[in-house]
């Protein structure tokens, strides 16, 4: 039997509009589901349980006055990188010490018009820096198909609280594919928006440039939902874009037939797990079956994309997180001046994997250096946006896998910055050319972790992208698997 | 040895635009600490800039009024620097594709015409403002995020005076664009001093000296007196200059050492990720156009050359521009110009003055002046009465004309009348006549004076001068 808490939000809608569950109970099973994994899995930093029954009842009233919302009662929890006002506001640091934030994120806002519950904080890695949520100032989130595996980052507590059902949907952050690569690696849907599409104000800035705000839910039907409620133009962010929100829902029905689907060749790299490999062809070779032409392009600048990436994301990083020092706000440690004051409070708040980051981004910024690194990694990226762009002449949609490999060990490349850094290869550069793309369960590996497959889009071309994913689903029963956390 | 002065200026100047650049906070001063902030101008984490429209109309509206172009494509850039007052620790600029450059500034400096290039103004963000108190520091916000404009000059300035000059020039041609209020006291106006020193006719150039912190534009012109002293001093004992940042000390009067260049700012500009490139439309500069007014020096010497009028009062026009404008519709077809300017700067500004109005609070159009100093040239009344007549204007409103009938005014010109006059005068005063009969001189104005008061003022003065003579001479 299914339980409330593992209901989809196309589901619970229905329900809801039936009048066979309230707001309240499905709120109360997901705070009931909570208390009973969350000790294992710490996907959330916080939650306060008054106010989302407060604002569960708000949305009972409310349907029982006759008015209606596309997410009104569902439980949507927030990656702790997204301002709510009067919520808490960690970035999953102790250098924000107990601040909580003054105002709303558009996209909080948007789901509040929707009728969304705002609920919980869910842990992350520091800042959205890092693959694994090894580096939450919180302590990690565990896979929940095996809590001994990390659940992938930077959102991992929203990608587990997903597919461990402790909410119906949530919202993470995607700068690399911290939204793709933990949706792989726990089993459910991660939606990585275009660059633009999405506002960002509120969203806590890791690197501007790349970072954006998307969905985990438990299928695509749902993350067309979400994207429908969150998307379009905010005058707060002059890097949203004006195009028009397209009806999502309606984008999913139809067929592949005639929708042509690229294998990059640049992909088949030497670090690509078998399971992996394997569950991924068959992924495509389904979508083949149901109508997908299937034809291989090449990318041929995939190779420089990680670097690239390493040196864009932390020299912006390097700057957005100057802000932080204890001026204004968070924690602060006093000193004899405030250079010192600076110092000790960086130095205490700030965890490794932020520091290693803000020394090199500072480091490729510096004067002499600027040109050989960041500069030059701009020029790159120019370039990894049109291998795209060329590529999206002959197909509609890239397939590959998420993840080299499924969920790794906790603890077993925290040692290993640059082997960490590796895991993100096949997202990356979606962030770099500004791409759409979303990770959907496209099977297990014999220790019955999942296994996710990437399908990325033309900018701006969501439909296409869900469409795919959503017919792939029809055909396919991956994302109906749930962990047994009993 | 004789040593050149070569000096460039950095000058800051706050635009009056109604909010601030980035929010829609007030851009005001004098308002209680910390009241005109918010989210985003206090860099809280998550908020994103938004340019002001109105900041980059002014900015580009300054660009034409300093003879700048206005490139097709401007973008932002973030100066990486730590300090208590600066909310992001980046401060959003503009680097290497400003919104305005390559213009100048002509201007008088000890008596004639100079010319000092400006190599850019662009736009950035003004920070907060510390305040230190016995044991803790205080930081006001409100500054933070107003549009701030730093105008570069080239190193064309060879004096103190000259920088002087080019600083009074450029604070009113930005308050003829009505860009900035310009007040310095209000921190409005902020400028550093790039200044080196060289052997006379030498083409390389000396160490580049910064000198910062001064608070009034005659303390800049101290500051420079005092460096090039310094330095010059420094040289000709065989020392050598190093490029270095002084601080400006005005109570000492002189300059300290801050840094040298080697413990200078690397301030790691990157573009700014969260803005997009402003790319100004022809349609968008061509409505700024409309708005480019007639520049301080080009008024006045319009002016002198249009009215006739002395530069002095040119000058008093450039300087009081409303003034000015209602000067130019007083001096509407008439024929006196320069006693239309004098009316205007003697009698209007002195009783503006004395009643506490100003020119809008006036109850009289500008013509009526034109009016009264046409009612003079053309002898209707005496410039004694004309003063009287001027007066009741300002009180009344009423023309000069309407003053004159109703009040009886007009000068007496009739030889009839005057003869009159002048019989009753000299028969009531026979000493006096007796005393000018005897070759006092002074007698003769004595008498005039009296027939001036029998006639009430009104007599025409040349004609009692006249038949005096012709009665007393007989």
């Amino acid at each position: 039997m299914t339980m409330v808490h593992s209901l989809t939000i196309n589901q619970l809608i229905e329900k809801l509009r039936g009048g066979e569950l309230t707001s309240r109970q499905i709120m109360e099973a997901c705070l009931n589901r909570i208390d009973s994994v969350d000790d294992k899995l710490n996907a959330f930093i916080s939650y306060d349980v008054e106010d989302a029954l407060a604002q569960a009842d708000i949305a009972d009233k409310a349907r029982s006055e006759g008015q209606e919302g596309p997410l009104l009662g569902v439980p949507v929890a927030i990656k702790d990188v997204i301002a709510v006002k009067n919520h808490p506001l960690n970035c999953a640091s102790k250098i924000l010490g107990n601040y909580e934030s003054p105002y709303d994120a558009t996209v909080i806002k948007k789901l509040r018009e929707a009728g969304a519950i705002i609920f919980g904080r869910v842990n992350m890695d520091e800042f959205a820096m890092g693959s694994s949520t090894e580096n939450s100032a919180f302590g990690p989130s565990r896979n929940p198909w095996d809590i001994d595996y990390i659940p992938g980052g930077s959102s991992g507590g929203s990608a587990v609280a997903v597919s461990a059902d402790e909410c119906i949907a949530s919202l993470g952050s995607d700068t690399g594919g911290s939204i793709r690569q933990p949706a792989a690696l726990c089993g459910c849907v991660g939606l990585k928006p275009t660059y633009g599409r999405v506002s960002r104000y509120g969203l806590v800035a890791f690197a501007s440039s790349l970072d954006q705000i998307g969905s985990f839910t438990k299928d695509v039907k749902d993350a067309a939902i979400m994207l429908q409620v969150i998307a379009g133009l905010d005058d707060k962010d002059s890097t949203s874009v004006p195009e028009p929100v397209p009806d999502y829902t309606a984008a999913l029905s139809g067929e592949l037939k005639g929708m042509r689907i690229g294998l990059p060749r640049e992909y088949q790299v030497d670090g690509l797990d078998t399971e992996v490999k394997a569950a991924t062809e068959s992924a495509v070779a389904k979508l083949e079956e149901l109508g997908a032409e299937v034809k291989e392009i090449s990318l041929p600048h995939t190779e420089y994309a990680i670097a690239t990436y390493y040196i864009i994301a932390t020299a912006e990083a390097s700057a957005n997180l100057a802000r932080f020092e204890g001026v204004r706000y968070g924690a602060r440690i006093y000193g004899e001046d405030p250079e010192e004051m600076n110092c000790k409070t960086r130095g205490a708040g700030f965890g490794d994997e932020v520091k290693r980051r803000i020394i090199l981004g500072t480091y490729v910024l510096s004067s002499g250096y600027y040109d050989a690194y960041y500069l030059r990694a701009q020029k790159v990226r120019t370039l990894i946006r049109q291998d795209f762009l060329e590529a999206f002449e002959h197909v509609d949609l890239i397939a590959t896998p998420t993840t080299p490999t499924p969920a790794f060990k906790i603890g077993e490349k925290a040692k290993d910055p640059l082997e960490m850094y590796l895991s993100d290869i096949f997202t990356i550069s979606c962030n770099l050319a500004g791409l759409c793309g979303v990770s959907l369960p496209c099977g297990f590996s014999e220790k019955g972790l999942p296994i996710g497959l990437q399908l990325l889009g033309r900018p701006f071309g969501e439909s296409d992208l869900l469409r795919a994913a959503h017919v792939y689903q029809e055909a396919t029963d991956w994302h109906t698997k749930r962990p047994d956390l009993d | 040895m004789e040593y050149e002065l070569v000096i460039g200026l950095e000058t800051h100047v706050q635009l009056n635009t109604r909010t601030k650049m980035w929010c829609g906070c007030a851009n005001e001063y004098g308002s209680d600490s910390n009241t005109n902030i918010c989210p985003i101008c206090l860099g809280l984490p998550g908020v994103l800039p938004v340019l002001n429209e109105a900041a980059l109309r002014k900015t580009a509206l300054t660009g034409f009024l300093l003879n700048c172009s206005v490139p097709g494509y401007a973008k932002w850039d973030r100066k990486n620097y730590f300090y208590p007052d600066n909310p992001k620790n980046y401060q959003l600029t503009q680097l290497d594709f400003p919104s305005t450059v390559d213009g100048y500034v002509n201007f008088e400096s000890l008596g004639e015409i100079v010319k000092v290039r400006i190599n850019r103004a662009h736009l950035e963000e003004d920070v907060g403002k510390s305040f230190h108190f016995a044991d803790y520091s205080g930081i006001d916000f409100n500054r933070a995020g107003v549009p701030l404009l730093e105008i570069v000059t080239e190193p064309d300035i060879n004096s103190a005076e000259m920088a002087y000059d080019y600083l009074n020039a450029l604070k009113i041609i930005l308050e003829y664009g009505a860009v900035s209020d310009c007040d310095m006291e209000k921190g409005q106006v902020r400028c550093d001093v790039n200044i080196s020193v060289r052997p006379k006719g030498q083409s390389e150039l000396g160490e580049k000296v910064e000198i910062k912190n001064m608070n009034s534009f005659s303390g800049i012109r101290r500051a420079i007196t005092y460096e090039f002293k310094r330095q010059v001093e420094v040289l000709e004992k065989g020392g050598m200059l190093v490029q270095e940042t002084r601080r400006w000390d005005d109570n000492a009067g002189v300059t300290d050492s801050m840094r040298t260049k080697e413990d200078a700012h690397d301030y790691r500009y990157f573009p700014d990720p969260d803005l997009m490139p402003h790319r100004p439309s022809d349609e968008w500069l061509s409505a700024i156009r409309e708005g480019v007014v007639e520049l301080p020096l080009d008024r006045k010497m319009r002016m002198m050359s249009q009215y006739k009028i002395p530069h002095e009062s040119a000058d008093v026009f450039v300087r009081e521009p409303l003034l000015g404008d209602y000067f130019e519709q007083a001096a509407k077809g008439v024929k006196n110009s320069k006693s239309v300017a004098n009316w205007v700067i003697n009698n209007l500004q002195a009783k503006l003055v004395e009643s506490g109005t100003t020119i809008d609070g006036l109850t009289f159009s500008p013509a009526a002046i034109g009016e009264l100093v046409d009612l003079v040239e053309s002898g209707k009344i005496s410039s004694k009465i004309a003063q009287e007549v001027f007066n009741e204007m300002f009180k009344s409103g009423v023309s000069p004309l309407d003053i004159i009938e109703s009040k009886g005014l007009s000068q007496v010109s009739d030889t009839v009348q005057l003869k009159a006059f002048c019989e009753e005068v000299v028969a009531a005063n026979p000493s006096s006549v007796d005393d000018f009969r005897d070759g006092k001189d002074a007698a003769l104005n004595f008498l005039k004076g009296q027939v001036m008061k029998v006639s009430r003022g009104k007599a025409n003065p040349k004609m009692v001068d006249d038949l005096l003579r012709e009665m007393l001479v007989d």
